[in-house]
Formats: structure tokens, C-alpha cells, sequence
């Protein structure tokens, strides 16, 4: 199925990835080549086949729940572009009313 | 014995040199840095030394020697990718986008090897996020290969895979997502293991598609390599994957020879498309060695094959769209941080921080699993995911191992793969079935084709690495080609 520019800016939005301008054409076309490729899964029944979930038995594992030794605000925060009062700082998410 | 000889060493005689007190660790170390001055700057395996952690480590050693005191690597340098974490030393998964990033903590697989005396050399270049098969999607410079410097390593490990094809580190570590052990190890003429999915802890691994992933050694020789994989082995509170399972023993019957063993030959991947002449001649001397050796050589099929790599970029991207959501700008990394807004600094940092094939395969996952696009591609092909492994779980009925060419060409020109996303996917058709089924599977050197290495990939069941071990390791003893070193320029 071949992929719009549109869908790749719908695509991209979700994503949250900036694409250039211009450059919706060269991934429309790049990702269309993929799917392409992708879309002979279609030729295969699939009816009663259950989808893997895990590919090796696994069975959950509990643990209590108890503190446990983890990373210090410090170290937590070593590598943030930016912090302030011991926390990660961000640009405003809401305007002001 | 010169510096140069101590950089050829498998990792038994290295331990024989050293427990003699013939060479100490901080020769080891010398020799392989002289040997890194000398190539690296023409293979360019490395992003990053870590003098600080040999000098420590190699000092620790050589103390711990003269104590008497014996570990399974003690004073054996090794090089580890760019997306496992170690404390302290800036790890990027090959991007831009984690550029400076100096991790807290590290991972499971290093820690454990460090432990066993390993130590480290440096980071080793790789496609960014794992996402490749050359090592041309690093965003940093692409790796060449030590046999042939205009050709590629292979990918995504390729760095590790040169270095220890280079003679620049004794062992590295890498990770196997649909290839990037097994494909570059072949192409560099080196032993590559990828274990069956949860015998390794993740922790600590940048992830690309964590129902993929596994870490794995790159090694001269079989034996190195399930020394390797066994210490790395072996349940991790801290993976939440991680199998419920002792350590891997390096079993007895490893050197048992495959006298009576039933090696299977899918004809899919016998005949699969583009495969080159002389990988196809190297593979047919493989199995004659092997009925020489007293196997049995049976056809097997594997009939969804065609589906694998269709089913694979689905699920990868689907997960990675997913596993690299985490980079926003915020937490570590490269970030937009005077943007006007937060969508403004997540599309920014993303844009700036992410390369081609990286926002290929995040667009491509998130497509798939987008509302009216799950049902039709991601859904599907985990039911194709299905499919997939009842094939090896039928051709396991009828086989000990499963035996094929790793990749279908050998090492190719830089650039000759890159303009044509869906040729650089193709690299992987041979390796991929083993990670959507979660088997164990190793590449070893198998022949030449016009001079370059050819390899030979060993599946086995779930579990059975020691089984692949053995018939590597029968192969290895048959071919006598073991521990050989590139000779670069």
C-alpha cells in the first residue's frame, strides 16, 4: 500500500519526529518500497494462528515490594540538558490563559 | 614474543601466558593499544578508548595474578559496542541524539565479564540504534573491513566485529537483533554467538526491539566465544526477560566431533535468492567436511522464509518506535531546550538527533501500529512471527542443528547497499528466522570467496547452544581455521 505525503506528516506527527520540508516525498517513497515488500504477509492465512506473544515460555516473576538501593536525585539528573531544583526542566507545556 | 604476536593469542593462551607470568596484563594491554595506534585509524573500529578503566583493570589484574588468583578472563582485554552501558563511559547507540550521554550504571553482560578479570579497550562503532547491516548508519564515520578496506564490516556490530578480526581487541561484545553479530562476524572472518533470546540479561542495553535483542560475543575462536557467553549467561533480577535458568555450562561433549549428528539444510536457505557462487561453493566444502566428519546431511524446510523478512520490519520498527520514544530532549542527550514549547523541542531534538534510517524505521513502526494499521500489519506479523518458528520447531523434529551460509554475499563496497533501504534488509534473510523464533545461533569462519571470509551459521533449538557450540567447534577442528587475523595494510 503505497504511503502519501500526507500520511508521512500524520505519521512523522505521531512519532513526534521533525521532518524537513521536502522531505515527505523521499520517505512517502521509501517507506512505500518497504511496504510493498511488507504487503506479501497479506497472502498468508492467518485465521486460527495465535499471535507470539513471548517466544520462550516465560512465567512472571514477583518480587516484594520493598525499597531497593536505585540512582540519587544527583546522579539521576547528571545528564539532563537542563535541570533546576532538582528536576528535569521543560518549556512550557500549557500557554498561559 | 613481540606485541604484535600478543595481539593474535586466543583468549586459552593468553590466560597460559599470563598465569607463567610470561606476559602480564599491562603488556596485553600495550600490545593491543600499540596495534590500535597503528590500524585503527584505517579500520576506525573504535568511537572511544577508556585509558582510565584498562590502566585500573590491567593494575587489578596483574595484582590479582601474583596472588595466585585465577578467573575465566583475568587480564584479557576486550572492546564492547556503543550501546551497552558502562558507568561512566559515554555510550550512544552510533547517534547524535545521545551524544555526551555518560551512563550511571552498567550493563549486566559487562559487569559480568568484568568480573571475570576482563578488561576494557574501548567503544566500538556500530549503526546507530543497532539499525543496520554495514555499520554505514553510525552518524559518526562507517567502519571498514580489516580484510578489505573498501569494503564494509558488516552490521550492525561491525566495529566489534573488526576489531577482533583486526587484532585490536582479544574479545568485544555486540548485540543480534535480526543479524548484527552473526552478519558482520561472517563478513569479518571472526566467531559471532548469538544466544537464545533471555539466556543474557538486557539490562543495560540501549534497546532497539527488546523481543529481539540479545548480547553475544565476537571471538577468534569457538572456544572463546562459549567461555564469553557462558560468563554473560544466567538469571538478572534486573531483567524482567532474563531466563529463570542456571548459567550456561560450556558442556563436556563440546569436543565430541559430529560423528552421528543430523545437521539439517534448509533448502530455502540453501538456494535463497542472491546468493553468491563461491558462498554457495564454501557452504557445499562445509558439508562435505561435516559427512566426512560423520554427520548426516538431511534437507529440511523452512516454508515461510519468503515471510521473514516482511514479518521482521514489522515487528522491529513497530518495537523500536515504541523503545525510542524515551529520547525526547529531556532526561539525557542532545536537546532543543530553548524551544518555545514542548512539541516544538521533542520534534526538534528528534529532527537534529535521529539519522535516516533511525526515522525510517520509527515512521515505519509507528505506522504499523497506528489505529486501523494494527490489525493489518502488526498483529499479522506476529502471527507470521508464529508460523515462523513452528517451521524450526518441525524442522527440529527431523534435525540436531541447522547448518546454511550466514549471509548470502560476502563483505561488499561501501556505499553499493545504501541507496536502496530494502537491499540492505536482504543482508539479513539468513539470520533473522533465528531471532523471531529466539534461537541460539552462531556464525564461524567457513572458506574464502575471491579472498574475502565466508561464514557458516549453526541454529539450534531453544537452549541448545552447546549443541551449536559442538558443531562449530567440529568445523573449526576440521577446517583448521581458527584465530586468524586480518592482515589490514
Amino acid at each position: 500500500m503505497p504511503l502519501s505525503k500526507d500520511e508521512v506528516r500524520h505519521v512523522a506527527m505521531l512519532a513526534r519526529l521533525g521532518v524537513e520540508p521536502g522531505d515527505e516525498a523521499y520517505y512517502a517513497e521509501q517507506l512505500s518500497g518497504i511496504l510493498e515488500h511488507i504487503d506479501r504477509l497479506q497472502e498468508l492465512d492467518t485465521e486460527d494462528i495465535p499471535p507470539t506473544a513471548q517466544v520462550v515460555e516465560v512465567a512472571s516473576r514477583l518480587r516484594e515490594d520493598e525499597p531497593r538501593p536505585s540512582l540519587g536525585q544527583k546522579e539521576a539528573l547528571a545528564n539532563a540538558p537542563a535541570a533546576v531544583n532538582g528536576f528535569f526542566r521543560v518549556p512550557s507545556i500549557q500557554e498561559e490563559a | 614474543m613481540t606485541g604484535d604476536d600478543l595481539t593474535r593469542l586466543t583468549v586459552k593462551d593468553a590466560l597460559s601466558l599470563l598465569r607463567l607470568g610470561s606476559v602480564s596484563a599491562a603488556d596485553l594491554v600495550t600490545a593491543h593499544v600499540q596495534r590500535i595506534e597503528r590500524l585503527d585509524p584505517h579500520v576506525k573500529a573504535f568511537l572511544r578508548f577508556t585509558p582510565e578503566l584498562w590502566e585500573r583493570q590491567a593494575a587489578e589484574a596483574d595484582r590479582l595474578i601474583r596472588q595466585g588468583e585465577s578467573r575465566p578472563l583475568l587480564g584479557i582485554p576486550i572492546a564492547v559496542k556503543d550501546v551497552l552501558c558502562v558507568t561512566g563511559v559515554e555510550t550512544t547507540a552510533g547517534s547524535q541524539i545521545l551524544k555526551g550521554f555518560k551512563p550511571p550504571y552498567t550493563a549486566t553482560a559487562v559487569q559480568r565479564l568484568f568480573e571475570a578479570g576482563a578488561l576494557m579497550l574501548g567503544v566500538t562503532n556500530c549503526d546507530e540504534f543497532a539499525m543496520g547491516s554495514s555499520t554505514e548508519n553510525s552518524s559518526y564515520f562507517p567502519t571498514r573491513n580489516p580484510w578489505d578496506l573498501t569494503r564494509v564490516p558488516g552490521g550492525s556490530s561491525g566495529g566489534s566485529a573488526a576489531a577482533v578480526a583486526a587484532g585490536e581487541a582479544m574479545l568485544a561484545l555486540g548485540t543480534d537483533t535480526g543479524g548484527s553479530i552473526r552478519q558482520p562476524a561472517a563478513l569479518c572472518g571472526v566467531v559471532g554467538m548469538k544466544p537464545t533470546y533471555g539466556r543474557v540479561s538486557r539490562y543495560g542495553l540501549i534497546a532497539f526491539a527488546s523481543s529481539l535483542d540479545q548480547i553475544g560475543p565476537f571471538a577468534r575462536c569457538v572456544d572463546d566465544a562459549a567461555i564469553t557467553l557462558s560468563l554473560m549467561s544466567g538469571l538478572d533480577p534486573l531483567d524482567a526477560t532474563s531466563a529463570d535458568r542456571a548459567p550456561m555450562e560450556v558442556l563436556n561433549n563440546f569436543n565430541a566431533g559430529v560423528r552421528g549428528m543430523r545437521l539439517g539444510v534448509p533448502r530455502e536457505y540453501y538456494d535463497v535468492k542472491g546468493i553468491e557462487p563461491g558462498v554457495k561453493t564454501a557452504i557445499d566444502a562445509a558439508l562435505a567436511t561435516f559427512r566426512m566428519q560423520g554427520a548426516e546431511i538431511i534437507d529440511v524446510s523452512l516454508p515461510h522464509t519468503d515471510y521473514g523478512l516482511a514479518a521482521y520490519y514489522i515487528i522491529a520498527p513497530a518495537e523500536c518506535s515504541s523503545n525510542l520514544a524515551r529520547f525526547d530532549g529531556v532526561k539525557y542527550g542532545l536537546s532543543e531546550v530553548d524551544a518555545p514549547n514542548i512539541t516544538d523541542q521533542y520534534l526538534e531534538t528528534r529532527r537534529k538527533g535521529f539519522g535516516g534510517e533511525v526515522r525510517r524505521r520509527v515512521m515505519l513502526g509507528t505506522y504499523a501500529l497506528s489505529t486501523g494499521y494494527y490489525d493489518a500489519y502488526y498483529l499479522k506479523a506476529q502471527k507470521v512471527r508464529t508460523l515462523i518458528k513452528r517451521d524450526f520447531d518441525a524442522a527440529f523434529k527431523n534435525c540436531d542443528a541447522i547448518v546454511s551460509a550466514t549471509s548470502p554475499t560476502v563483505a561488499f563496497p561501501l556505499g553499493a547497499k545504501t541507496k536502496e533501504p530494502l537491499s540492505m534488509y536482504l543482508c539479513d534473510v539468513l539470520t533473522l528466522g533465528g531471532n523471531l523464533a529466539g534461537l541460539p545461533g552462531i556464525s564461524v569462519p567457513c572458506g574464502t570467496s575471491g579472498d574475502l571470509p565466508v561464514g557458516l551459521q549453526v541454529l539450534a533449538p531453544q537452549w541448545g547452544e552447546n549443541v551449536a557450540l559442538r558443531v562449530a567447534r567440529a568445523y573449526e577442528e576440521a577446517s583448521g581455521v581458527t584465530a586468524q587475523v586480518a592482515g589490514v595494510v
